[in-house]
């Protein structure tokens, strides 16, 4: 599952997880903290992001 | 930005007017440089104090005589101006520079003999260079490339100020225009108040935000992977080194330097967010950062010194757009003047409170309950500014 923020548009993917901010490949999304901001632009938090629907 | 793409047709001849001003940047150091050259050739004790001049009288001059530019590139030479690696190289060429410019002033306090007065200037002069320096590290941080980021971490040693690379927008950006970013400054907080509440507050909350992180891997904050640790030990690095070689005669200056140079930066921060507060939605999250939360400035000299920093509503909006596409936006709070002459009037608070706090009281429409105050102020600011609120509020009909 991917996940994007709408104001920068950084994606989430839980395949890749984000290893910097200490989340592992295969992190699912649900274990990531409500107040986790964007790591792209941290003006949108994780309960902002929306989910990428697997359009190809 | 996802944008359809458009067909390679010539879409636009239109070219930035601003292009090769950007080389005001780079320019900072090159001026800092000369000035410390121009004394070890002549001893000519202006030359020291030249960069002060710049800062506070000559800039502040320039910004009043060259006034505003409001111009925003067109939407269709966005992707084009965004892409071009020449605006990176402006800004890359500031650190080797400023570098240069620190070791330079190193070798001169360690060497010259010169009376403590002009040793001052020398260390404020290279203070000034390292301050603007931060700027440029704050637009080098912003950015995922690792030769950016790197360089950003480089550009932060001589004023060991590396967890700024960590705070800025991992805390500041998350929280500006809140009471909990050490960085915004309140209605009725003088500089001079303000200052350490900043300096210890973005120190405390950088250790913070990479404990926590650390922690996710279940290391401490003592691991090599601390990256204000990593920061930190580029400074040491620098300042061991030029001490190694140089001796302990180098070690006022650097400071000295070091504390003028993360000075300016905080100033700047004071400038910034004075007064504006984001409201708490019911869901105890504060409301997102909107342009009406940046003070903005469109003076153009200051602007090409600073690579737009002033355009600070659009970068609180997209921190990472590039400093040559941030745009004006027309409902964005504006100050008065350029920074450089703000950051003067902020060293001076009557000053500052006589130009600023009615402008903050317009901002709000005459609301007093949406501004940000100093703590233990409220009850006297609000009786002050009451009368001259309602004024405003019934000029709004």
């Amino acid at each position: 599952m991917k996940y994007r923020c709408p104001n920068c548009d950084h994606v989430y993917d839980e395949a890749q997880g984000e290893p910097h901010e200490g989340f592992p490949p295969g992190t699912l999304w649900s274990q990531i903290p409500d107040d986790w901001s964007c790591p792209g632009c941290a003006v949108r938090d994780k309960v902002d992001f929306e989910l990428v629907s697997d359009a190809g | 930005m996802s944008q359809a793409t458009l067909t390679p047709a010539p879409a636009t001849h239109w070219s930035d007017p601003k292009r090769y001003l950007w080389l005001l940047g780079p320019a900072i150091p090159v001026i800092g440089g000369g000035m410390l050259v121009a004394y070890w050739q002549t001893q000519a004790a202006w030359t020291l104090w030249f960069a002060v001049a710049l800062v506070h009288v000559i800039l502040p001059v320039l910004d009043f005589v060259f006034g505003e530019d409001a111009a925003n590139p067109p939407d269709s030479a966005l992707q084009a101006l965004d892409n071009d690696r020449y605006y990176s190289w402006v800004l890359y060429a500031f650190v080797p520079l400023q570098i240069g410019v620190t070791i330079l002033g190193a070798w001169m306090a360690a060497t010259l003999d010169m009376p403590w007065y002009h040793m001052l200037g020398l260390a404020i002069s290279v203070g000034i260079v390292n301050g603007v320096a931060i700027n440029t590290a704050h637009e080098l941080g912003h950015k995922k490339d690792k030769l950016d980021r790197w360089l950003a971490r480089i550009s932060l040693a001589p004023t060991f100020y590396g967890h700024f690379f960590v705070e800025h927008n991992r805390g500041h950006h998350k929280n500006v225009a809140t009471p909990e970013d050490p960085a915004s400054s309140r209605f009725g907080e003088t500089f001079w108040a303000f200052w350490p509440r900043t300096v210890m507050g973005s120190l405390r909350s950088s250790w913070h935000l990479e404990a926590e992180r650390l922690q996710r891997f279940n290391k401490g904050v003592w691991s090599t992977e601390n990256e204000n640790l990593q920061s930190w030990g580029m400074s040491v690095v620098l300042f061991g080194g030029l001490l190694a070689v140089l001796g302990w005669a180098a070690l006022p200056f650097l400071i000295i330097q070091a504390i003028y140079g993360f000075s300016l930066l905080e100033v700047v921060n004071y400038l910034e967010h004075y007064g504006l507060l984001r409201r708490k939605n019911a869901d105890g999250r504060y409301e997102r950062c909107q342009p009406e939360h940046s003070w903005n400035s469109n003076h153009t000299v200051t602007n090409l010194f600073l690579y737009h920093l002033q355009r600070h509503s659009d970068h609180h909006a997209n921190p990472t757009r590039r400093y040559q596409t941030l745009r004006h936006f027309d409902d964005s709070p504006q100050l008065p003047s350029g920074y450089a002459g703000m950051i003067t009037l902020a060293y001076f608070p009557p000053l500052w409170f006589a130009l600023m706090n009615k402008r903050v009281v317009r901002h709000y429409k005459g609301d007093l309950s949406r501004i940000s105050f100093q703590p233990g102020k409220r009850e006297a600011l609000m009786a002050k500014y009451k009368s001259y609120a309602d004024e405003v509020r019934a000029q709004q009909g």
